[in-house]
């Protein structure tokens, strides 16, 4: 069974040792902790972007109200993904608590397009060893970025780059995904605006209450026409 | 607060924060998965929390003192884009956009000199 999730999870190891190292090496350059506080966030966030993002803010001395709102908002999208697995996981038992931790981007596009048999119980035990391939992968990689970024001395001006980069193609995905350019213009010009009118440390949660509040009253008004509509027929 | 006092509330904040994201499907939505509210924050948020994150990461590495000011962060990202639309590999894109960047924050090449 382990051979058949490693074939399964292979594309995964591809994409998180590089991810996870960058993450590692980015720790190791940009702050002062000790190393092995890297993998240990692997172990207890498993968050991709969500550690980078933490990098930035563990270099900003952000509050930690800050940081709960900012990685909570980053990864919101998670809450979606639950949504759908809300059936799969039903019967579960103890793995269920582990399997809902584990739910990454990358684990929540295997689980959910992988071919699944009548047998429930052992869909599920698969689902858990996935899950945990992928995890082992990710700590795996952030322990080695962690070395390589204390070990090898290189001047690492710029690296940062690397969340605006990510946060780049992550928006390109979702666009693709989504054919609809609409909420990454509101993400945008919330984006803006919010920089122009509060302080550094108040832009992420102003421009993500302006976000909130747009998709909230495009919502209404969505619900609001066909109602509309209807009364004009009477 | 000590360094190690604060980097151990950070993790345990972070930790809670992403778990939260994961758990609460489960524990608050088992009803709700078919609501229209949450199937439109669903199809839309994503979406806009990126954008939004990367509009202000970009403008926060930019030098927006520089005889071309901005012009750092802007080509750099620009690239980014291209190589994504490109060949679609995100590793490739964002390795690509952080090298430019960096080589062009070291060397210095848009600070000073070309115009000012």
């Amino acid at each position: 069974m382990n051979s058949l999730v490693f074939r399964l999870t292979l594309p995964i190891l591809f994409g998180y040792l590089p991810l996870g190292m960058a993450f590692g090496v980015l720790f190791t350059t940009q702050l002062d902790y000790a190393w092995w506080a890297a993998p240990l966030m692997g172990v207890v966030i498993y968050a991709g972007a969500g550690q980078i993002l933490a990098v930035s803010l563990l270099a900003a001395s952000a509050g930690l109200l800050e940081v709960f709102i900012a990685m909570f908002v980053l990864n919101a999208r998670h809450l979606f993904y639950g949504l759908s697995l809300l059936g799969q996981f039903r019967r579960a038992g103890w793995r269920k608590l582990y399997l809902i931790f584990g739910l990454t981007d990358e684990t929540y596009s295997l689980l959910t397009s992988r071919p699944r048999s009548q047998d429930t119980l052992k869909e599920l035990d698969i689902d858990f060893r996935i899950t945990a391939f992928n995890q082992v992968y990710w700590v795996i990689g952030c322990i080695l970025g962690a070395l390589l970024g204390r070990n090898v001395a290189f001047d690492s001006t710029g690296i940062e780059f690397a969340l605006v980069a990510l946060f780049i193609v992550l928006t390109i995905e979702q666009l693709k995904a989504l054919g609809d350019a609409f909420p990454v213009w509101v993400g945008a010009a919330a984006a803006g605006v919010a920089m122009i009118v509060l302080p550094p440390a108040h832009q992420l949660i102003g421009a993500i209450a302006i976000v909130t509040a747009v998709l909230l009253l495009q919502y209404r008004n969505l619900r609001a026409k066909p109602a509309a509509e209807g009364h004009s027929h009477v | 607060m000590s360094d190690t006092v604060y980097l151990t509330a950070f993790i345990a904040v972070a930790a809670a924060a992403t778990f939260a994201t994961r758990i609460i499907p489960f524990l608050f939505f088992e009803r709700h998965t078919e609501h229209p509210l949450v199937k439109h924050l669903g199809r839309f948020l994503p979406a806009a929390v990126m954008a939004l994150l990367a509009t202000v990461f970009l403008q926060r590495s930019a030098d927006w003192d520089a005889a071309l000011p901005g012009f750092d962060a802007i080509l750099a990202g620009t690239l980014v884009v291209i190589v994504h639309l490109w060949r679609r590999n995100a590793l490739l894109s964002i390795a690509a956009g952080t090298a430019t960047y960096m080589v062009i924050r070291q060397s210095g090449l848009l600070e000073s000199g070309v115009i000012g």
